[in-house]
């Protein structure tokens, strides 16, 4: 099943025309449909609604994107990919963008050649455990059976953080969230380790959540974040303003239902992202009312926090190191000018 | 000119000419593409990746390893825990197999019937479900490690694998194996001098009972006279899990079982074709000539049975161990799963690791024909 993606995205390279040359955006507009990968399911961060569509936190970035681009937020096509099997379908062009709980990192960037068009989840590796077993601290895991997910970032956590301290483990590789799940609810493991974000999401479909607890310790720093292929620069700028637009507007207070009404306001910024004042759509190949479609699409990035992941929600994240920079946190968007 | 037209063997060399020059002009073309495409997304085509610390951890490794060792070496613990569950699964499909192969050629209704049921049962179930099948039995089924079953020599059988004592060899080990090596000699050399004496006499030895006798006791009495040099590291468990001792990982237990159960259903058709093959009149000849059934059986039946079965059971083996590849879908950290996997994916040389994959693959597969096809003309027919 893995292997499939990595055969079809082989079989791109040895036969398929050279594809990254040609412009992204042309290429989602000719084919009327924004192609996005997504996890697999991971509550609140992705998941199907009772229609069969794709919902949530990461999906909701592919939203304003296709709103932005295409002026219809469900123009979507979503292909739900695993740990492993993200990376070549995103390097294979078989998808535009990548938005699924993904860290940040220098190979991922340098070596792999993507782009990060910005973070919107600041997130950290931390460790779930059945509170039956005592444990309080992840160093008191030594000769426990732990599952990961394979081909990310929190296996090399791990493995470094127990070399680190001495704990050996016996690691057991999972390939998708649910399977996790099955495995650590039918005691395959002791431990459930990945970004701290994820374990709440997990825990919050337990029958009893509250018999599993989140150790203290977060290991690593996991800034999660939409990326596309590197050599396409119009592309990439795209996604990261339309991520941005929804920070600012979050940062400013203004709802998505709001946008159409203070497109003229006094705000000389909100009037620069709405199109009332120059011609920044334009710059990016887009037309005017791009911002305004994309803050419609699911409200600003503190909307769309709330409704899927919120404290209101099951899974219940507080906004954390993700409230704005004036409130607490470091989400912090470049100016818009 | 025409004349060279004309000549047969100058056309055929010409067609054989254009045909390699096909085949090649072709794979340079795929492989200029391949470069090229590389080239455009930024990729460059390079190996140097195998010499960077791996960074993840394996749970199964038969030898040592760690996270901070090469891709190059977790490429050769999938290895090895591929040639492992292979060896192992080769080894149970070839016994179940010939077991119910003869059972389905039973004349009692009860045991021929079981065989059909077996085969017919297993052999039109994906294996893929097999090995889920098996898998999502010994996770959720078994017990914890904490109510492990006990099964007696200090085993245990739990949700996170079979534990069982682990023979750790002292000084002086070393005598019981070259008793073993003794042993094998000796086996040799009495089975060749029963062919002689049986050839020229007639007077036949029990070969098999003394010579696995001899091959036994000599191990046996080695550990004995070195003053039992081997000591059993058992099994003890430890707040989360069983540790000492050697584990059988449900990953590796659900994917061997599978893998055998599953080409054992083959093998079985195989076997019973092979000797349904040998006409009854070689049967009836021997039984004229004063055999008995089970001489009948190893001496006149087997061997032509086997001329028959050899070729399509390599190809069984080959199944096999290509089929072991499906343990990525368990986790079991094979070949696919290391380099095929992890390693592909977070270096993201997919062409890279694809191109090892298949040749280490293709090396399985060549090796096990080899040694089949050694095998078949040792055992063919010796025409005089
Ligand atoms: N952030 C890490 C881990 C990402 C990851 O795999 N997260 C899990 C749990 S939050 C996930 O998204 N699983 C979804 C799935 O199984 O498809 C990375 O980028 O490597």
């Amino acid at each position: 099943m893995k292997l499939k993606y990595t055969l079809v995205a082989l079989g791109m390279v040895a036969f398929g025309a050279s594809s990254a040359v040609a412009s992204t955006l042309d290429d989602v507009k000719a084919h009327g449909m924004l192609k996005c990968g997504i996890s697999t399911g991971v509550p609140g961060f992705a998941f199907t609604d009772e229609n069969g569509n794709w919902q949530g936190f990461d999906p909701a970035i592919c939203q304003a994107v296709a709103a932005a681009v295409l002026g219809d937020s469900s123009k979507v096509e979503y292909t739900p990919t695993t740990g492993k099997t993200r990376f070549t379908t995103l390097a294979s062009g078989e998808i535009d963008m990548l938005a699924r709980n993904t860290t940040w990192t220098f190979s991922r960037d340098v070596d792999l050649k993507f782009t990060f068009a910005g973070v919107n989840y600041y997130d950290g590796q931390g460790f779930l455990v059945p509170s039956s077993l005592g444990v309080s601290s992840a160093k008191d895991l030594n000769g426990s059976s732990v599952c990961i997910q394979t081909g990310t970032t929190t296996e090399l956590n791990l493995a470094e953080y127990f070399r680190l301290n001495n704990v050996s483990y016996e690691p057991v590789p999972i390939e998708t969230n649910e399977e996790a799940r099955a495995n650590y609810m039918a005691g395959r493991c002791d431990v459930y380790t990945t970004d701290a974000s994820g374990l709440a999401a997990s825990r919050s479909t337990f029958e009893n959540p509250s018999e599993h607890v989140i150790l203290p310790e977060i290991i690593s720093k996991e800034p999660l974040g939409p990326l596309v292929r590197h050599g396409d620069d119009q592309w990439a700028d795209i996604v990261r303003w339309v991520l941005n637009v929804l920070i600012i507007a979050d940062e400013k207070g203004v709802t998505g239902a709001q946008a159409q009404e203070v497109a003229a306001g006094p705000d000389p910024e909100l009037d620069r992202i709405l199109g009332t004042e120059g011609a920044y759509g334009a710059m990016l190949g887009l037309d005017r009312d791009w911002a305004v479609r994309a803050l419609n699409a699911n409200g600003n990035y503190g909307e769309i926090f709330a409704k899927y992941i919120g404290e209101e929600t099951l899974v219940g994240l507080a906004r954390g190191l993700n409230a704005q920079w004036t409130q607490g946190g470091i989400l912090y968007a470049p100016p818009f000018r | 000119m025409i004349s060279l037209w004309r000549s047969r063997q100058a056309r055929s060399v010409l067609f054989q000419v254009l045909a390699m020059a096909g085949l090649v002009g072709l794979v340079t073309f795929f492989g200029i593409q391949v470069v090229a495409n590389l080239k455009v997304m930024g990729l460059s085509f390079s190996f140097a990746f195998l010499d960077f610390p791996a960074g993840y951890d394996i749970n199964q490794t038969l030898i040592t390893y760690d996270s901070t060792n090469t891709h190059l070496r977790a490429l050769f613990v999938g290895l090895l825990n591929t040639a492992l569950v292979a060896f192992f699964g080769i080894i149970v499909a070839t016994v179940v197999g010939f077991l119910i192969g003869v059972m389905r050629l039973s004349k009692n209704f009860l045991i021929s019937r079981i065989a059909v049921v077996y085969i017919e049962l297993i052999r039109n179930i994906p294996v893929l479900l097999h090995i889920l099948l098996i898998y999502g039995l010994v996770v959720n089924v078994l017990p914890h490690p904490k109510q492990a079953l006990d099964i007696g020599f200090d085993s245990f059988l739990t949700n996170r694998g079979l534990f069982m004592p682990k023979p750790i060899f002292e000084d002086g080990a070393s005598l019981m194996f070259y008793g073993l090596l003794l042993g094998l000699g000796l086996a040799w050399g009495f089975t060749y001098y029963a062919k002689r004496v049986q050839a020229e006499t007639g007077k036949i030895y029990p070969v098999f009972a003394i010579c696995t006798s001899v091959i036994l006791l000599l191990p046996v009495l080695g550990y004995f006279l070195a003053g039992q040099p081997i000591t059993m590291e058992i099994s003890v468990f430890k707040t989360f899990n069983f540790h000492g001792g050697i584990v059988v990982r449900p990953e590796f237990l659900a994917l061997w079982l599978a893998l055998s159960m599953y080409t054992a259903a083959f093998i079985a058709e195989i076997v019973r074709g092979g000797i349904l093959a040998v006409s009854y009149g070689q049967t009836e000849a021997a039984h004229a000539l004063g055999i008995r059934p089970n001489r009948t059986l190893q001496l006149v039946v087997i061997p032509q049975a086997l001329r028959v079965i050899i070729p399509p059971l390599t190809s069984q083996y080959l199944n096999l161990t290509k089929n072991s590849s499906l343990a990525i879908a368990i986790g079991y950290m094979d070949l696919v799963s290391t380099i095929g996997g992890i390693t592909l994916n977070q270096t993201g040389r997919a062409m890279e690791c694809m191109l090892i994959l298949l040749s280490i693959y293709l090396m399985f597969s060549l090796l096990i024909s080899l040694f089949m096809n050694w095998y078949n003309n040792h055992i063919k027919l010796i025409e005089r």
